[in-house]
């Protein structure tokens, strides 16, 4: 292939010791193929309501703020009111999702405008792929129906996740991840985003500040049903 | 005051080269400590651990110095250090020390009956209850071999705390360096000097009477320190302070 | 690996520049108090973690075993999920790698997230010597930036700035801004905000580190708190990661295991604000995205240490704690190392890539007090390492003369005891002569670095040994 690569082969090569060349050809194929996971901490090792009281207690303690509503038909209304309360705009970017679409958002005094962001949208609402109780972080598949800008460009962020999404930990969620992408043919999506709380630095004089260049507030609701 | 009895082990003290040529009478402190604990306490002739060899990247001579310990150990069923970092030498790092050598299995061996002093005489000789008494305040500070080599950190505040009339006050940052590091403070003294600052003046903040650890390097630095600016903190070896022997002056301090 | 931007041969100078910088020093007191008690909070709160970091060594002993089988695969997995992989035996090769690509775009705007290895290969002023606009958008790394200064700390670029030096730059390089107080750290980052935006908008080409490459999957993995990284790989038209060939994992479980000490060790957070797997260029459908997506894996120098004493540096994570850790750091700071990697990990990293040589001082300025090891989530011996280093110098004849009969002398004695018990009392039964009225020496022959700045001790008298000898013949 190129020179480059097989030189750096070579030298990597030579300082490993290795006697037999088709094992180490096995290991590695089991180890990718295996799927195995580590140590699982305690802390999730609990029931699903639990998991989802962890879930909101970990997001809280990241600075992101939580909401309940029993259904997908509540949410316009929440967003409304969330938005309310923090003296905004009651329009956002929406993305263009079908459990997203499916909601008549037309009763409510929410603007939604279905698209990616755009760089001075204000307000941007998604649907996450899952939730991990583990450390209250969300995640979010990219897709057509999920730009993945949609988590960095507007400055509040509103992710949507069901209850039965959210997952004990990481690799719970991995697992979940693989089957519902072999799906679509596909091994995993382009992005996935780990999102565990609000932009924050401590770039100057090490105090934490939020909102240097992703949103400034996350606000996760919570749909308990469906 | 126990009694040693027939099957009481044999104990030998490794005087470590500052107490040895600076501090003889830590060494003598020691040997009290252990005495009252019911042990009979030898000094075979002896010399350096060799640290200062192997930090400085001479394995050669290191192993030459080294040995002369494995050979003046023998024999015995506890050897007792009064400084973390020559207990820690031996302790961890002679086993790596004589690695692939003849003299391995013998590193390894003095290794595991090497102990430092505090925490010999908590855990094998389970004292808990220092006779001495000393009305002052002290505070502590541990010594990265003592934290990171010998297991030391708990036990000797053990023991400070059964002092009568004793108080200790713990300082600020008391598990940082304190910047002696054998040859570091004379290859880096400006970077030394600020660590030792640092310690210096955390251990001044605490308003106690007097400065106490289990290592004469650290002690040294410190002493140094605070003696050059004129302070009135006292500074102590931990073996002294248990033996009671604060009649002597105290590190840096003399006849006037 | 070049060496043109290493000064750490000025280590000494360095160092006593900065003992004496006092805003540095007001700067790096903060590092204990923060990074590094949070670690220690967070290590607590997971009682898992020791554990944890057990487990992570064994992933990364094993991936370096089987190093070549765990880098073809993921390439395979890049290629298969419609990536580039471009490989470079240094920096030279991978600067050359990125211009081609960067040429191939037309480029003129390239945003940067936080890398180290893009500091390694020096690719800023390369690529602003052919022609473009390079912007760090990492806050700390704009920072410095401004400040034409190299990052003093592995993940915290700007640590050496107090608000006060951050507020003079900004106010100098945001003439279309309000000029903004010292205090106004809010004003600040808006500012930011808003001027790095509109680089994130406007790039042609987006170049970022990689945390973790996944063999499994061809993903590469940025973990950040800004947002930063993500805007910098999904806006442009082109998304270049940079990582060097040690970064691979076998697969998504392992590098979850790796996570959970990662974000703990650096800054001690449990997860941080976005972790982020990426794959290829854009699929069909995308609203968003790069279109292309090129991973440069750099080798320069990392293959020769596989099967040396210092081979375990390859399992770092660039957490950082070491740094945070280290009471040498801790009085001196980053800059005064003189190279990209700085630490007790620089200590390691830096004579490894760059020869002893350049870099012997490094590994000297240590008092090996231990505390790097007990910190590091990889468990990396780096003590051991750093004594490594002292005994190539040895033997290669680089160690100073004056020190190495010093320790001959004393060898030389202290391998006869007897004549040791003897030798020594007789040296300090002298030396308590002069010394026991005040018991302290403010000067002696042969001890002046010493008595510089401190008093020395007397010896009380003659040695214990020589004391313990007569008493015991009486």
């Amino acid at each position: 292939m190129s020179e480059a690569r097989d030189a750096i082969f070579t030298r990597v090569r030579g300082g490993i010791p290795r006697s037999d060349d088709a094992a180490a050809r096995r290991a590695v194929a089991e180890r990718l193929a295996g799927h195995t996971r580590g140590l699982q901490p305690q802390r999730i090792a609990i029931d699903q309501e639990a998991l989802v009281d962890l879930f909101a207690e970990n997001a809280q303690a990241v600075d992101a703020t939580v909401s309940f509503i029993n259904s997908a038909g509540d949410l316009p209304d929440a967003i409304a009111d969330y938005l309310r309360s923090r003296n905004m705009p009651a329009q956002a970017a929406i993305a263009p999702h079908p459990d997203l679409d499916g909601i008549d958002w037309s009763a409510s005094t929410m603007e939604v405008h279905r698209r990616a962001p755009k760089a001075d949208d204000r307000i941007g609402i998604n649907r996450c792929f899952a939730a991990v109780a583990e450390t209250g972080t969300l995640v979010m598949a990219s897709g057509p129906d999920s730009p993945a800008t949609m988590n960095f460009l507007p400055e509040t962020h509103i992710a949507v996740v069901a209850a039965s999404e959210i997952i004990g930990s990481y690799e719970d969620m991995w697992d979940r991840l693989r089957s519902a992408n072999r799906g679509s043919g596909e091994a995993l999506p382009r992005t996935v985003n780990m999102i565990t709380g609000t932009s924050r630095t401590g770039d100057i004089e090490q105090t934490l500040q939020t909102g240097v260049h992703g949103p400034k507030a996350l606000h996760i609701v919570v749909v308990k049903e469906g | 005051m126990t009694e040693p009895s027939s099957t009481s082990p044999r104990v030998a003290l490794l005087v470590t080269c500052l107490v040895d040529l600076v501090r003889p009478s830590v060494g003598f402190a020691a040997v009290k400590l252990l005495e009252d604990a019911g042990c009979v306490v030898e000094v075979p002739l002896q010399s350096c651990c060799g640290q200062p060899a192997y930090n400085s990247g001479e394995r050669d001579k290191a192993q030459l110095v080294a040995r002369t310990m494995l050979d003046a150990f023998e024999g015995y069923d506890h050897v007792v250090v009064p400084s973390g970092s020559c207990a820690g030498m031996v302790i961890k790092h002679y086993p790596d020390l004589f690695e692939g050598t003849p003299d391995e299995a013998r590193a390894i061996d003095l290794a595991s009956r090497t102990f430092e002093l505090t925490r010999y005489l908590v855990e094998q000789c389970g004292v808990t209850d220092i006779a001495a008494g000393l009305d002052s305040t002290i505070t502590y500070h541990d010594s990265c071999s003592c934290l990171r080599e010998a297991g030391t950190r708990e036990q000797p505040r053990q023991l400070l705390g059964s002092v009568d009339g004793l108080d200790l006050t713990e300082a600020r940052d008391r598990e940082v360096c304190c910047g002696f590091g054998g040859t570091f403070a004379a290859k880096y003294p400006a970077i030394s000097t600020a660590m030792a600052t640092d310690k210096a003046d955390r251990m001044e903040e605490t308003g106690a009477k007097i400065a106490v650890a289990a290592d004469m390097g650290c002690l040294l630095n410190i002493a140094g320190i605070l003696r050059r600016r004129g302070s009135k903190m006292q500074v102590r070896h931990v073996a002294e302070i248990l033996a009671g022997d604060t009649g002597t002056s105290a590190i840096g301090e003399g006849e006037e | 690996m070049t060496v043109h931007h290493l000064t750490s041969r000025n280590f000494k100078e360095k160092s006593t520049a900065a003992l004496e910088d006092a805003v540095l020093q007001g700067n790096l007191l903060k590092l204990k108090d923060n990074f590094l008690a949070r670690r220690t909070k967070a290590k607590e709160s997971l009682p898992e973690f020791d554990d944890l970091r057990d487990a992570a060594v064994v992933i990364k002993k094993h991936t370096i075993a089987h190093l070549d089988l765990y880098l073809e695969a993921f390439e395979a997995s890049v290629n298969a999920s419609g990536g580039h992989v471009h490989w470079a035996r240094d920096d030279t090769e991978a600067r050359a790698i990125v211009l081609n690509i960067c040429k191939q775009e037309n480029a003129k705007t390239v945003t940067k997230g936080k890398t180290m290895v893009g500091e390694e290969i020096a690719i800023n002023p390369f690529l602003e010597a052919h022609g473009m606009t390079p912007i760090e958008t990492d806050l700390g790394e704009y920072i410095i930036q401004l400040a034409k200064e190299p990052p003093s700390h592995i993940i915290a670029p700007a640590i050496h700035k107090n608000r006060q030096q951050v507020a003079d730059l900004f106010n100098e390089h945001h003439p279309h801004l309000e000029p903004r107080d010292a205090d106004d750290v809010d004003g600040m980052l808006a500012d930011a905000r808003i001027v790095l935006r509109e680089q994130f908008l406007k790039a042609d080409v987006g170049i970022t580190g990689a945390n973790f490459l996944i063999a499994e999957t061809g993903q590469t993995v940025i973990v950040t708190n800004e947002g930063n990284g993500d805007l910098t790989q999904l806006l442009p038209r082109v998304h270049i990661a940079l990582a060097g060939i040690e970064k691979v994992v076998p697969t998504l479980e392992d590098t979850m295991t790796i996570m959970r000490v990662l974000a703990r060790s650096a800054t001690g957070q449990e997860m941080s604000s976005y972790t982020t797997f990426s794959a290829g260029g854009r699929r069909k459908g995308d609203l968003d995205g790069p279109e292309a997506f090129h991973v440069v894996l750099l080798d320069n120098g990392r293959s020769k240490l596989l099967g040396s004493p210092t081979e375990d540096i390859l399992r770092c994570i660039r957490c950082g704690c070491c740094l945070n850790a280290c009471p040498v750091y801790g009085k001196i700071g980053g800059h005064a190392y003189g190279s990209t990697y700085s630490g007790p990990v620089g200590a390691v990293l830096t004579p490894s890539l760059a020869g002893l040589s350049e870099a012997h001082h490094l590994p000297n300025a240590s008092s090996l007090c231990g505390r790097c090891e007990e910190v590091c989530p990889m468990r990396i011996p780096i003590p051991k390492m750093l004594r490594h280093f002292r005994e190539e110098e040895v033997a290669s004849g680089m160690a100073p003369a004056s020190a190495r009969r010093g320790i001959a002398l004393w060898a030389w004695f202290a391998s006869r005891p007897g004549l040791y018990r003897t030798m020594t009392s007789l040296t300090t039964g002298v030396l308590s002569l002069f010394g026991r009225k005040r018991g302290r020496f403010s000067s002696l022959p042969m001890a002046g670095a010493w008595t510089a700045t401190r008093d020395l001790a007397s010896p009380q008298g003659k040695s214990f040994q020589s004391q313990w000898a007569r008493r015991s013949k009486s």
